[in-house]
């Protein structure tokens, strides 16, 4: 073709028009009005009332008007479409209200001195300048050091297993590993109670704490570990062993590196898996008020015994220890979490 | 340098050989037009303004090596191509004189009449024989008076009726490979389409599958509009009254060349096409 | 050119291949395989350890210890468990487990399972992202901000929640009350679980309703389908057991949930129906809070009780397990 013709604009026709917009926009305008109304003219009230009220008018009209523009099969759809917004609202509703009740309840409790002091001089009762939770920061984050020194080798090794020697345990260790992560905190506390603190030590510490974080780690980290390394193209271990290295060189020195970033990710939501568990540890470590960096002799703190504590106490001063320390917590886990997503994220970008 | 005359005159053969058909009865509709359609995938241009008629009660064909837009211009169509994230389109396309992209236009009516049957066939596995054959009306919601004849009716056009009217409650995914695909032919005649879309509805089954259902698309041109994407050369040559040809250059694909299909095959006007249809390439 | 004549002999049996296993493989492999066991270790320890230690009490208990209700400790006089005067009974606390995780299910799973279709179909892709983040991050929350937050945040909401119930559902045996008191009831215990639980459902049923195949999606919408008939035609039927063991698991993580429980369930020795009343129990938080004070023999009795738990969650949760792989594998 000689003639040059001109390219259009691309363009999506099958986007909603402003015309389409303000359709939508009236429909929820007239299910709020309807609720206003209704709720002035009959005895539901409060905030239950509105929204309920809003969520079935809006879905009322919106299904009369498809149904009068596009028949039955277009109004079943508005339903459905009425419902799952309804659902998703719930799913993510409750972390605003989290995220803004622990910040306005914990940050009155924050200071300086909450990062240095401990408190084996004040009991939770004292006002909130004194004393701090320096000794649950290090005793969590000893315990669940020494957890990860042995979860992380059990944990990444079990994902080997399932990934690349594929033996004939696949299936059981699969399973175990799935079953393991549901055993409940507290069962894994009293196993370790039964099985070392009674018959070995005789007391409470914060390696006992660590052995029962250990058993809630490795699964974490395990499976995390395995959907990481499937990820892994078969290509690359292909040419490893077509340059006639062994298994375990492929493994450790092709296969490994390259799925680094995300066993570290499996490393990171193991830890935040954790960092957070309160059962086994009150039953284990004693709970120490002051800074303790020996796991094996004596009682430990930790963030969740620490919260716990401040919360049993039940007065003010102690309530507010105990929002601050949720709110550290909660900082933690976050961080971990931000950590662990940003390392994914640069894997996929490869 | 003297034209290598055997490959086409032998596809030409063929196609000569099926009976000459004019465009439809006016009582079938003035069928699909495709004017100046453009197709993008996120920015990456695809589609170069591609124009076609298709008349009601023929069968055309769409040829030309992988990668030039056919499918995805099929999927202009009926608008199944803005499913795919960061398409976007320009153009119009219309049926029975209306554009259905027209903004406020139900696409789901639309769909109702131009159907699709896909390359790999995909019957729904949880419904029964007959329950997949009137899916369709049960989708959208659409009332039939007899739904017994109804489903006689479509599986008798599809070749298929013979075959599993005995066993009308048997799963779905329980067919041989030709069979499930006139199962998809019966389940899209079901909610009577003006146009039928077939994106290489043979290439994943046998030689024999392939003819019995060639015979159908014969058979059912008389009612409706076929559009089919075929890489078989052969198949365009035994099945089509029209053919398309595309080709890209490693840009935007572009619609060569279209006309009657033996005219394509023994004196096409386009150098590229007859490259193509004597085999130089592709 | 010759015909190749048809072979007359025999088609030869397929030769085995083998290589010499190299030394370092066959260590890596112990090595590995051995990491890979350490659960089934694991697991098998806690059985023997929970079931020795839990021993005594169970065999002086018999059955009544899962079905007797009372729970009272006698010692004789130098602070000795007398095993023959003491009654260990578990069924207030097994029924609360299993209210409390069933009223935590029934809450969460519609609302997973809608916001899961959302997330799947309906939602656009920057908000997609930021929702899934939104609850993979609830996901990682510690339980006790759960409870705490329930306690001083959500009691006060779903006690109101509680009289609603009670005044116009009064009829329904759960939500009767002989004494009015809303706090601290199983129904506040199950609507904090449920949102503990919500975002490992909404997960899963997301990534099963992810895998739908698309050629069945693709031929529902080319017949002239809408979103939600698509969706009931091909995605519900395809993802419903898998969905079903999301469900399960989720169950199993709210019949094992300690603290959340403890702070917002008024822990009360007596088997009781009334879901809105304040007093029940869990067999966790029940262990949690005896601990502090139990002699010896009582210990074991708790031991005892985690043994119970750990069966009962295994159980809940291998089913849970096998009804999600088989999803995958059947496709239907």
């Amino acid at each position: 073709m000689s003639t040059t013709v001109a390219i259009p604009k691309p363009g999506k026709p099958w986007t909603a028009t402003p015309k389409q917009r303000s359709i939508t926009a009236g429909i929820y305008l007239a299910a709020a009005l309807v609720s206003f109304l209704l709720v002035a003219v009959t005895p539901m009230k409060g905030k239950l009332a509105y929204f309920t009220l809003f969520f079935f008018a809006s879905i009322i009209i919106d299904f009369a008007a498809s149904y009068m523009q596009r028949g039955m099969a277009s109004a079943k759809d508005a339903i459905a479409r009425g419902f799952v917004t309804v659902g998703i609202t719930f799913a993510v509703l409750p972390i605003f209200s989290i995220l803004f009740e622990v910040i306005k309840r914990g940050y009155k409790g924050l200071g300086l001195g909450l990062f240095t002091n401990d408190m084996s001089l004040n009991s939770v009762n004292d006002p909130l300048g004194n004393g701090g939770l320096l000794h649950a920061i290090v005793g969590t984050f000893v315990m669940v050091l020494i957890a990860l020194i042995v979860a992380m080798p059990i944990g990444i090794l079990t994902a080997i297993y399932l990934t690349e020697i594929k033996g004939k345990f696949a299936v059981p260790i699969k399973f175990l590993v799935q079953a393991m992560s549901g055993v409940p905190s507290i069962v894994a506390g009293l196993f370790i109670l039964s099985a070392y603190v009674y018959p070995i030590t005789g007391s409470l510490s914060g390696f006992a704490g660590s052995l029962a974080l250990m058993i809630l780690m490795i699964p974490t980290i395990a499976r995390t570990s395995e959907e990481v390394l499937l990820l892994i193209p078969s290509d690359l271990r292909e040419a490893g062993v077509a340059l006639g290295g062994t298994q375990w060189r492929t493994v450790a020195l092709v296969v490994v590196p390259a799925a680094k970033s995300g066993l570290v990710t499996a490393l990171i939501l193991g830890i935040a898996r954790v960092a957070g568990e309160t059962a086994p540890l009150v039953l284990l470590t004693g709970g120490g008020e002051s800074v303790n960096f020996n796991a094996f002799d004596g009682p430990m703190g930790s963030l969740p015994i620490y919260i716990w504590k401040c919360f049993g106490q039940g007065t003010e001063e102690s309530i507010a220890r105990a929002w601050s320390g949720i709110l550290v917590l909660l900082v933690i886990v976050l961080a971990l979490f931000i950590m662990a997503r940003f390392l994914s994220e640069r894997k996929e970008t490869r | 340098m003297d034209k290598i005359t055997t490959k086409p005159s032998s596809l030409s053969d063929v196609a000569a050989a099926k009976q000459k058909k004019a465009p439809g009865a006016q009582s079938l509709g003035v069928g699909l037009e495709a004017r100046s359609v453009h197709a993008w995938f996120s920015g990456k241009h695809v589609l170069d303004n591609i124009s076609l008629d298709f008349w009601s009660g023929t069968v055309t064909a769409l040829i030309g090596p992988s990668g030039c837009g056919k499918s995805t211009f099929i999927r202009t169509l009926n608008r199944m191509h803005e499913f795919i994230p960061g398409a976007q389109m320009a153009g119009e396309v219309l049926l029975d004189g209306k554009d259905i992209y027209e903004s406020g236009t139900d696409v789901t009516k639309i769909r109702l009449k131009v159907g699709m049957v896909f390359q790999k066939p995909n019957p729904f596995p949880s419904m029964t024989i007959a329950e997949n054959v009137l899916s369709g009306l049960k989708l959208a919601e659409l009332k039939t008076s007899n739904k017994d004849e109804l489903l006689e009716d479509c599986l008798e056009r599809a070749g298929l009726w013979g075959e599993v009217k005995d066993r009308l409650n048997a799963h779905g995914g329980s067919l041989s490979g030709g069979q499930q695909q006139r199962l998809c032919i019966a389940r899209s005649l079901a909610v009577k389409p003006q146009v039928l879309l077939m994106d290489e509805p043979c290439s994943a089954l046998d030689p024999g599958s392939t003819l019995r259902i060639e015979e159908t698309i014969s058979q059912l041109s008389s009612s409706m509009t076929i559009i089919i994407v075929t890489h078989n050369m052969q198949q365009a040559a035994r099945v089509s009254d029209y053919t398309a040809f595309f080709l890209s250059d490693g840009g935007p694909g572009s619609m060569i060349e279209v006309g009657p299909t033996s005219e394509i095959f023994s004196r096409p006007r386009d150098q590229r096409t007859e490259n193509y249809v004597t085999g130089r390439f592709g | 050119m010759t015909l190749i004549d048809k072979p007359s002999a025999a088609i030869p049996a397929p030769r085995e291949i083998t290589t010499k296993p190299r030394v370092s493989d066959k260590i890596f492999r112990g090595v590995v395989t051995a990491g890979g066991l350490f659960s089934l270790v694991v697991l098998g320890l806690i059985l023997i350890y929970l079931t020795y230690q839990g021993y005594d009490v169970l065999k002086s208990q018999g059955i009544s210890f899962i079905t007797g209700s009372a729970w009272n400790v006698v010692s004789d006089e130098s602070g000795n468990i007398d095993y023959a005067a003491t009654d260990f009974g578990l069924a207030a606390m097994l029924i609360g487990t299993i209210l409390c995780a069933l009223i935590a299910v029934v809450i969460a799973v519609p609302i997973s399972v809608l916001g899961a279709l959302y997330l799947t179909f309906y939602a656009p892709a920057a908000l997609r992202k930021i929702m899934v983040s939104i609850i993979d991050l609830m996901a990682a929350f510690p339980s006790v901000l759960f409870g705490i937050w329930g306690f001083f945040v959500l009691m006060p909401s779903a006690e109101y929640w509680a009289k609603l119930l009670n005044k116009y559902l009064g009829f329904i045996p759960f939500f009767e009350m002989q004494v009015p008191v809303f706090t601290r009831s199983p129904f506040v215990a199950g609507v904090v679980l449920a949102i503990m639980i919500i975002p490992i459902v909404t997960s899963i049923s997301r990534e099963i309703f992810g895998q739908t195949p698309l050629d069945r999606i693709q031929a529902a919408y080319a017949l002239g389908a809408t979103r939600w008939a698509m969706i009931k035609a091909v995605v519900i039927p395809y993802g419903r057991s898998g969905v079903v063991g999301g469900a399960m698991l989720g169950l199993g993580r709210a019949m094992g949930e300690t603290v959340a429980v403890y702070t917002v369930l008024n822990i009360v020795y007596q088997i009781n129906w009334q879901v809105l009343l304040g007093a029940g129990g869990n067999v966790a938080s029940m262990i949690l809070l005896k601990f502090g004070e139990a002699g010896e023999g009582e210990i074991k009795a708790l031991m005892a009780a985690g043994l119970v738990l750990f069966i009962l969650t295994l159980v809940v949760n291998s089913i849970a397990d096998l009804i999600v792989k088989s999803t995958g594998a059947k496709g239907r």
